[in-house]
């Protein structure tokens, strides 16, 4: 595989952009792998990644029944953070954010991290009181974010309105290395980089039944015949009910939709993250100019990636009232994704009941942000059967009450 | 818009006058019972791709519960039913397997 530079733009250049290689090989499968990952989306593909980069683990093939990161991987808002309050979560997502800062090198393709920080509204005196208690958290985590006043929020984001009527600004938590990234990017770079080291990265196989035998995996069917493997992960975000089913086992997930939207390009007004947790509403703007929004999750489940209108009708008008300049703008494109939500609203990784069978899934609406960090922990946690970063994510929680007392993936996406 | 007629007071009611309430006929488990069977009862969810029983609440209308058929994957209402049911009426089962015949009531799905 051919590296890219700034040498090979301009070489490029020169004669017709002629020589770019194939991103990533289209192979046939095999009939046995070591490892078949299901599902190319970030986890997925970053869970291949660093089973061969961090554990020599290479015969391995990601099956996606679609095209790669078209899941949620391709459909989120992008934010990335790590100012979460319990030490498991901060411990996954610091190493994730800290991954993600020299993500671009490592893969060799600019997935253009921007830690442009994230503001964490606190619009009631139960905000105040509760981001305050998660940066003294933070501070012990060695996560560097800190309680600011609101004359320090309107210095970095004029366009807030701080004086609101009915959820006026009292502060906010700031992460000053958190921020966003290309999704796309994150997606396509794994997965290039995944291929240059003999991965088997396989699009349109969709996999359709689990094979066992005497409570042991044996492999997977798919719609490009029959597949087996000594170990299945099953990174599907959404859908990982629907293949825990054909694994035999339920999980405490349900799978509810969640929507984003994009405005207009306009020009450059809003430099930093600003989220609203109790107008339920967050947004950035995009290198473009659109203001990038998310909106609420519905109710009830749901798995054909349409949200409901009233959500979006929702976000728009709370996050006028804290950004009034908004009020004259016009929504581009409006889309959803399914989202897989756990019993306490945090991740697992884990094993199942079904031996050799590992799950990753429950990042709900706030998994873009944990790639990095649940491929790396995923990858230990198939190579070696256990992972620190993932100790505590376990199945085995819910039947303990042993629950993260966090909502990491909150109603909201972000 | 999702749309469910209240089987309690009529009305063809829009989802935002709905709360939804998860999926129905789950066992409330007893004294006595295993941590597996609390367990299931508490968070071990069907959440099928497809046809899939649940709860809703006529918030903004009569205020009562009841029951609703649905598929997942299509959003398609297969019909309502009062919430003192302990299971599928007959006249649904038979609605859902006119429109899906290859549809297996999954009763043999154990909790993990
Ligand atoms: C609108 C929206 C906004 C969000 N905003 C944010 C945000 O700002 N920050 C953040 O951190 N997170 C955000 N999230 C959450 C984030 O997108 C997800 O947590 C994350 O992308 C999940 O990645 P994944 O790899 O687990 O799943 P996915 O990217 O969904 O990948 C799963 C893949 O599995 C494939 N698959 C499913 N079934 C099968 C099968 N039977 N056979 C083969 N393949 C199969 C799917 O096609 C899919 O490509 C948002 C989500 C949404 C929907
Ligand atoms: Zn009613």
């Amino acid at each position: 595989m051919k590296r890219y530079s700034a040498f090979s733009i301009f070489r490029e250049a020169l004669r017709n952009n002629s020589g770019w290689q194939r991103a990533w090989a289209a192979p046939e499968p095999k009939a046995q792998y070591d490892i078949v990952i299901v599902g190319a989306g970030g986890h997925g593909l970053a869970t291949a990644y660093y089973l061969a980069r961090n554990h020599g683990i290479a015969n391995v093939a990601v099956l996606e029944k679609g095209w790669l990161g078209g899941g949620n991987t391709g459909r989120n808002t992008t934010v990335i953070r790590s100012n979460y309050l319990q030490d498991p979560s901060a411990a996954i997502y610091e190493k994730s954010r800290s991954l993600y800062e020299t993500l671009s090198q490592d893969l060799n393709m600019n997935i253009m991290f921007s830690p442009r920080g994230v503001m964490m509204l606190a619009q009631t005196e139960h905000e105040v009181r509760g981001y305050k208690r998660t940066a003294q958290a933070n501070a012990l985590q060695g996560v560097a974010t800190e309680f600011i006043p609101p004359a320090r929020v309107r210095e970095l984001c004029p366009i807030i309105r701080i004086d609101g009527p009915r959820y006026p600004v009292l502060g906010a938590l700031w992460q000053p290395r958190a921020g966003t990234a290309r999704h796309d990017a994150v997606a396509w770079g794994y997965a290039r980089a995944c291929s240059a080291m003999g991965i088997d990265i396989i699009e349109r196989c969709e996999v359709t039944a689990i094979r066992s035998n005497a409570g042991q995996v044996a492999g997977v069917e798919t719609t490009r015949g029959a597949i087996s493997c000594g170990k299945l992960a099953l990174v599907v975000a959404g859908h990982s009910g629907h293949l825990a089913e054909m694994a035999g086992f339920r999980l405490p997930i349900e799978s509810v939709a969640l929507q984003a939207l994009v405005s207009e390009p306009i020009k450059p007004c809003l430099d930093v993250v600003v989220m609203a947790n109790t107008v339920h509403g967050y947004m950035s703007q995009s290198d473009k100019g659109e203001m990038v929004i998310g909106g609420g999750a519905d109710g009830y489940n749901n798995y054909t990636q349409r949200g409901s209108f009233h959500h979006v009708e929702e976000t728009v008008r709370s996050l006028i009232e804290t950004f009034p300049m908004l009020s004259r703008l016009k929504m581009l494109r409006q889309w959803g994704g399914i989202v897989d939500m756990t019993g306490d609203r945090s991740p697992i990784l884990s094993k199942t009941p079904l031996g050799g069978c590992y799950v990753n899934c429950g990042w709900g609406t706030g998994g873009f942000k944990a790639i990095p960090g649940s491929g790396w922990a995923m990858a230990e946690l198939l190579a070696k059967g256990h992972s620190p970063l993932a100790e505590a994510f376990g199945l085995d929680r819910f039947r303990e009450g042993r629950f993260i007392d966090e909502s990491v993936a909150a109603g909201v996406a972000h | 818009m999702l749309i469910l007629t209240c089987p309690c007071c009529g009305i063809k009611a829009d989802e935002t006058e709905l709360a939804p309430g998860g999926e129905a006929h789950i066992k409330r488990h007893g004294p006595g019972s295993s941590d597996a069977e609390f367990e299931a009862y508490l968070f071990t969810r069907a959440n099928p791709r497809g046809v899939h029983f649940e709860r809703w609440r006529h918030a903004y209308g009569c205020g009562k519960w009841f029951l609703a058929a649905r598929a997942t994957d299509t959003l398609e209402v297969f019909g309502t039913y009062p919430a003192t049911s302990t299971a599928v009426p007959d006249a649904i089962l038979s609605r859902i397997r006119a429109r899906r015949p290859d549809w297996i009531k999954p009763d043999r799905i154990k909790p993990a």
